[in-house]
């Protein structure tokens, strides 16, 4: 029920307003109306980027979609009856063997930083300097790493599979250690204090304390970095990764494959039945790699502590 | 009496409150944690020296003169040449027109999130961006092959003005299919660092009267610069180091030059083809991926420190 009055007023105050903010000058408004149009344009832009890939990557890749492409073996000569399964398998190993070197390294290193190291000696800062770099070197650059140190050189591994998850451990340890450090700074002082007063060690502390609340970072963080690893081509090239593999990998045997090394081999040749198999072994690679991410999302979401 | 029991109870307390032992096991697991991140030092103490030795072994054969200063990168030939500028013209070329795409794309987006967009569509559309930078960058490559090039480009071409483009590897297609990776490098680190501007500031800006572009350009932009520009020298220097991407549109044609419509080879490309397979490990051709490697490594360590200072150094800390 308003009263005759209090519409007064509002009319009043909005006479106001209008008298004061409503004479922007014209060429202002039209600017604003014509940059908010840009910017729009932009994003669209960039969705239609994303559209357009999706769509393509499935309308080409439909035709050769079947059960064959996880059953079958690659082959140069028949296209038809060509398949993914040594890829598939060397990139479920490889992956394997990534989170086993870089869970228990990432988590670690990510405590030390986070709980032991003092920020104001220069040897810790220059660890962190060191971990933002390492996150944003090409990954070619560890192929070459790779190559030189865990190939040949000093571990001499020779081209095998373990070769490929250690080249790909060390390319996503500092996204690990990034995404474990900023999960552990959540959990606040207080929890910390509590458990100390208590008579806790700080070795307690961090366990039984710290590391149970921020594990649902922690798995983001490293969901993440394996569907970094699994989608990685170009340091494989120069580890190994040889492309008509025929027969399951093994960690240490002769040969191995990966999806994103075997999707690239397919995709470079001329004949438009292997171009289609390339474009569904997208397909399947976008699937598996949109249902991690997602599932990072949301169990960052389901469990995110506010404190 | 009363003063010794007092002494006593102060006594037995600070006993109470030291540890019973001198706890050896905290002291290993310590050792342990600091270990972890120790190792991370060693990785690129690692990277250093695998670059290192056999890029001197190059420069035996090949004088720095020529590796350098020469613009002919033809080491097939009989005798080879290796101009690294050539390769170096590539990468740069690529990445030029990325960031012509990129940047404008990416930092509109970043605004319109930040100061035009509802929350609503702000948490849907940031995801769906990043969602981008989570392709595989072969798929992107394979995009920018068959889509980018042949529907996109070689369509909109303005003719025969700026010469021909029924080329099979063009610069751009590359440098399109890396803008539109980068785009949500440059989104997501611009719109959180203008997210992060206090709301103080902009109400004060529409407090006198000025449009959402005039905050969104005079007062956000500036406030939230050093984020910015992190953000875009990160993107270049992913654009610098993308393999997969030249690899598959750019071509493998070294040419020292910036137009777009050429067929080039970048840096990344030359060492992805060059050492797969068995390739020697005497060979020159072997040594010459590690002087390679080496100039890209120098070139995106420089980058990255100066985004990573630039974080640092230039963070505006409100409240």
């Amino acid at each position: 029920m308003r009263s005759e009055r209090a519409r007064l007023a509002t009319a009043g105050a909005r006479a106001t307003v209008a008298a004061t903010l409503g004479n922007q000058p014209r060429r202002d408004v039209v600017l604003n109306a014509v940059f908010a149009g840009l910017l729009l344009l932009a994003v669209l832009v960039a969705l239609a980027g994303l559209a357009a890939l999706l769509l393509q990557a499935l309308v080409r890749g439909a035709p050769a979609l079947s059960t064959d492409l996880f059953t079958n073996v690659p082959s140069t000569l028949r296209p038809e009856t060509a398949g993914f399964r040594p890829a598939i398998l060397g990139s479920l190993e490889l992956i394997a063997g990534v989170i086993v070197f870089v869970v228990p390294i990432g988590i670690g290193a990510a405590i030390y930083l986070e709980e032991y190291a003092d920020s104001s000696k220069w040897w810790n800062r220059a660890i962190e300097v060191n971990i933002q770099n390492l996150a944003a070197v090409p990954s070619i650059i560890y192929g070459i790493l790779g190559l030189a140190f865990v190939v040949r050189g000093p571990l001499d591994l020779g081209f095998v599979l373990v070769a490929g998850s250690l080249t790909l451990a060390l390319l996503v340890l500092p996204i690990v250690i990034i995404a474990a450090r900023e999960a552990i700074r959540a959990v606040p002082d207080s929890i910390r204090q509590g458990s100390l007063a208590l008579g806790a060690t700080r070795w307690q502390t961090i366990r039984r304390q710290v590391l149970p609340a921020s594990i649902p970072g922690i798995a983001t963080g490293v969901i993440l970095a394996v569907s970094r690893a699994l989608g990685e081509a170009a340091p494989l090239l120069l580890v190994g990764a040889t492309v008509f593999v025929t027969f399951d990998p093994t960690p240490f045997g002769d040969g191995y494959s990966a999806m994103p090394v075997q999707i690239f081999n397919y995709a470079v040749r001329p004949q438009e039945e292997f171009q289609t198999l390339a474009f569904a072994g997208v397909i399947v690679m976008l699937v598996v790699l949109l249902a991690m991410n997602s599932f990072a999302i949301w169990l960052r979401n389901r469990y995110e502590q506010r404190w | 009496m009363n003063a010794r029991t007092g002494a006593g109870a102060v006594g037995d307390l600070s006993r109470r409150l030291q540890a019973p032992g001198p706890r050896y096991g905290e002291k290993f697991i310590q050792g342990l944690l600091a270990l972890c991140a120790v190792l991370s030092v060693l990785t690129t103490t690692v990277i250093v020296l695998s670059l290192l030795g056999p890029t001197i072994g190059f420069f035996e054969i090949v004088p720095a003169s020529e590796f350098f200063f020469e613009v002919d990168w033809t080491p097939q030939f009989e005798p080879p040449s290796f101009g690294v500028l050539a390769i170096v013209a590539g990468t740069l070329n690529v990445a030029l027109w990325a960031m012509l795409f990129a940047i404008p794309i990416g930092l509109g987006a970043a605004i319109y999130l930040s100061e035009y967009a509802t929350p609503r569509v702000r948490r849907t559309v940031k995801p769906v961006l990043e969602i981008l930078a989570g392709i595989p960058t072969v798929a992107i490559g394979i995009f920018a092959v068959t889509f980018i090039l042949p529907e996109i480009i070689q369509p909109l071409w303005p003719g025969e003005l700026l010469g021909g483009v029924e080329k099979p590897f063009m610069a751009l297609a590359a440098s399109l299919g890396i803008g539109l990776m980068v785009v949500p490098i440059i989104a997501s680190i611009s719109e959180d660092a203008m997210s992060a501007v206090p709301r103080g500031l902009r109400e004060g800006a529409y407090a006198m009267g000025a449009t959402r572009m005039k905050v969104a350009t005079r007062v956000v932009f500036p406030a939230a610069l050093s984020g910015i520009v992190a953000s875009v020298v990160l993107a270049i220097s992913r654009a610098v180091g993308e393999t997969m991407i030249v690899l598959i549109a750019g071509g493998s044609t070294p040419n020292a030059t910036f137009l777009p419509n050429e067929s080039i080879q970048a840096m990344t490309a030359y060492i992805a083809v060059t050492a797969t397979g068995d390739i020697s490990t005497g060979s020159i051709d072997y040594k010459s991926v590690f002087a390679v490697g080496a100039v890209l490594f120098l070139l995106t360590l420089a980058m990255n420190l100066l985004s990573i200072r630039l974080v640092r150094k230039y963070r505006e800390v409100y409240e």
